[in-house]
């Protein structure tokens, strides 16, 4: 199969890690995307092309497929991805106020990425971690029980 | 008499013993037989629990409270404190990041809990979820092999109907008529499927089924495909939920290796294949039809209905689906009878259900308990109170889709038949505890926000409905609504209801009319006095 040298070497290695994990059938789109969109942080559109040649699937089906699902991103993100809990049993319990603290400290509001490229400020729905809300996820870590005076703590522990 | 009124855990895996675990195990039990308390404590040493950040650990049930790292001049502390005096060592525990233990529900609950009835959460939490051994003898794998020795698919077919089980998954659909339908269909390919994409606001039972005990679904999905005559299936897993994955995927290799997957299972002619599929974020594929085009690798977008998944399902072929809990109910119904099954709950509701308890309460968590139980039991009981003593003011069942329920029916029993002759929904069993300083406008926005985002897109009524219901309910909380606003949601709750393609359509417009009709003087008042009683809602902007 020809390569296409336009492809970073990245991008490739991606698409092709990912292929050569889950297999070449239409079944294995949605892992093959979201291991693609874990290790670049987002699906740039020549990723989506690459698949797209390696699958025999038009890009227009997994550009639909790439834009429904919330885990998956079509646009880059920030460094590190804080995804927010805006589900009730978050809200009833101190959710708002967290909040209203993380938008003042990263001076973002949702779905904004910070001009330096650190941060990605998105509320999600609930993450399953009721039983400890306020819940936030940064990247993988999960944290509960937060309190609005413990964002800026937390928030300095990603120091890269 | 021997009555043990607490279990002591204490780490013991290769770090925790380089950090001194045996001298605080020792140290534990010169303790508690100083306090005279070895009648009443039970302590035992376990495997990895994780945290290797806090080792070694000390996990003191029923609280479940973690301690860590505990070292040996702590013991007499934690002793005369909390299993002497009763009251928690606050100092010696273990610090806030505490959400990836390997022991499943302990990381998920503050504060105490009295005894439950345990069927489906029997294990999780006591054994290993990653050493197929710890389900072994802890009864696991008796089911499949009884019924692979003893049992006519038809039987199990029978003994599943005869139980009453019904679907945990919201519907509560009677499981043993589903899996006769899918029997009844004569194909060559079939497949079984376990929905756990728990996405519902405020559910995470089966997360700590997954995580605590995964084998138990790995079994009842053997057993179903016995009973319906599948050869393969597919566990669809929430994306976010990447821990369960791991330990779903860790199973399913050792029971491969011990020769309960694959070809001629127990030396019969039944083979099973089980594939673990993950989502990528989208609440909408819990819906049955959203989920298997999911896995055929598409957007989410829920099917048609007829023909049911169970004669058209996927790839197209006979397919049963069935909730995680569900299926944990499967093996247990198997091994001691239907007839013992229908010893819990209520005739209508057999069993047991869980339910996660969350909100204003002073305990928060997890408890599975006979169906039936009421409301003010749970707050009481379960949740020992309100927190600060407020007045509890209203419920909200089932996440999101469930219904908010007034504190005048806190006393109606939770089973499916109950609540819904009193207009309400049981859901997926999350128990969202309000106290009166919630306001219902503000609450019923979140809700509908949450509707508005995970909403497909594919039918209209739900995706201008629930982006219209929003916009509604915001001017009414900026405290520019109208009385005609009420009107026009009722009608969009109504719309919703009856012309939505889904389930999640069909079900979005609850909360606006649960709030219409248990609380309409609150909302009159944002309305005619422009005032919030509970001054949450902002009240001072302009009409979108």
């Amino acid at each position: 199969m020809p390569i296409d040298n336009s492809v970073s070497k990245n991008i490739f290695d991606a698409v092709d890690q990912a292929i050569k994990l889950h297999g070449e059938t239409r079944d294995e789109i949605i892992p093959i995307l979201n291991d693609v969109n874990r290790s670049l942080g987002y699906l740039p559109s020549e990723a989506l092309e690459e698949i797209s040649h390696r699958l025999k699937s038009p890009k227009s089906s997994l550009f639909s497929v790439a834009s429904f699902y919330h885990m998956l991103s079509t646009k880059p993100r920030g460094k590190h991805v804080i995804q927010f809990c805006e589900s009730a049993p978050c809200h009833v319990v101190g959710g708002r106020e967290v909040w209203q603290t993380l938008k003042s400290e990263l001076g973002l509001n949702s779905g904004e990425t910070s001009s330096d490229g650190k941060w990605t400020l998105i509320t999600t729905s609930c993450l399953g971690l009721c039983g400890v809300g306020p819940v936030i996820m940064i990247d993988e870590d999960a944290y509960g029980n937060v309190k609005p005076e413990q964002i800026s703590e937390i928030l300095k522990k990603y120091t890269d | 008499m021997k009555s043990i009124r607490s279990m002591v855990l204490v780490s013991s895996d290769p770090l925790s013993l380089e950090r001194g675990a045996q001298s605080v195990f020792d140290q534990l039990q010169k303790e508690i037989k100083n306090f005279d308390l070895s009648d009443e404590i039970s302590i035992t040493q376990v495997g990895d629990v994780g945290r290797h950040d806090a080792l070694p650990i000390v996990i003191v049930y029923p609280e479940a409270v973690i301690y860590g790292p505990v070292k040996e001049e702590d013991v007499h502390h934690l002793v005369e404190e909390h299993l002497y005096k009763g009251r928690i060592a606050t100092e010696l525990e273990a610090s806030a990041k505490e959400l990836t233990g390997k022991i499943a529900w302990v990381n998920s609950r503050k504060g105490t809990m009295p005894a439950e009835q345990r069927i489906v959460l029997q294990r999780a939490g006591i054994i290993d979820p990653t050493n197929i051994e710890d389900y072994i003898l802890n009864e696991g794998y008796q089911a499949i092999g009884k019924i692979l020795s003893e049992m006519t698919p038809k039987d199990v077919i029978e003994e599943i109907k005869a139980s009453g089980l019904r679907g945990r998954g919201g519907a509560g659909f009677p499981t043993g008529t589903k899996w006769g339908f899918v029997a009844g269909v004569k194909q060559d390919k079939k497949y079984v499927i376990c929905n756990a994409d728990e996405s519902e606001p405020g559910t995470f039972k089966d997360r700590l089924i997954l995580e605590g005990d995964p084998h138990s679904i790995l079994e009842a999905m053997m057993i179903a495909a016995y009973a319906v005559g599948a050869d393969e299936g597919y566990i669809y897993v929430r994306g976010e939920y990447t821990l369960a994955q791991e330990r779903l995927k860790i199973a399913i290799e050792q029971a491969h290796e011990m020769g309960l997957l694959g070809k001629n299972i127990f030396g019969s002619d039944f083979n099973f294949e089980l594939h673990i599929h993950s989502g990528a974020g989208a609440y909408i594929c819990g819906e049955e039809t959203a989920l298997l085009e999911s896995i055929e690798g598409r957007r989410g977008e829920p099917r048609a209905r007829p023909p049911y998944p169970t004669t058209v399902g996927l790839f197209g072929k006979p397919t049963l689906v069935n909730n995680v809990e569900t299926l944990a109910n499967i093996a247990p119904i198997i091994r001691n009878g239907a007839k013992w099954y229908r010893g819990f709950g209520t005739p209508s509701s057999p069993g047991t259900k869980v339910y996660t308890i969350l909100g204003n309460v002073n305990v928060t968590g997890l408890i599975e308990v006979p169906m039936g139980i009421t409301l003010r039991e749970v707050i009481t009981i379960y949740a020992k109170g309100m927190k600060n003593n407020a007045t509890f003011k209203m419920a909200q069942t089932g996440g999101s889709s469930g219904s908010i329920i007034p504190a005048s029916l806190q006393d109606t029993p939770m089973d499916f038949d109950s609540f819904q002759k009193a207009g309400v929904a049981l859901g997926s069993g999350a128990l969202l505890i309000c106290d009166d300083d919630n306001c219902v406008v503000d609450l019923a926005k979140v809700l509908q926000n949450f509707f508005r985002n995970e909403s497909c897109s594919k039918c209209n009524p739900c995706r201008i409905g629930n982006e219209r219901a929003y916009s509604i309910l915001e001017n009414i909380s900026q405290g520019t609504g109208t009385m005609q606003d009420l009107d026009d949601l009722m009608m969009i709750s109504k719309n919703l209801n009856e012309l939505s393609n889904c389930g999640l359509g069909q079900t979005a417009g609850t909360p606006i009319k649960d709030v219409l009709n248990h609380f309409r003087a609150e909302v009159e008042a944002h309305i005619k006095l422009k005032v919030c009683p509970t001054g949450i809602c902002p009240m001072s902007g302009t009409r979108i």
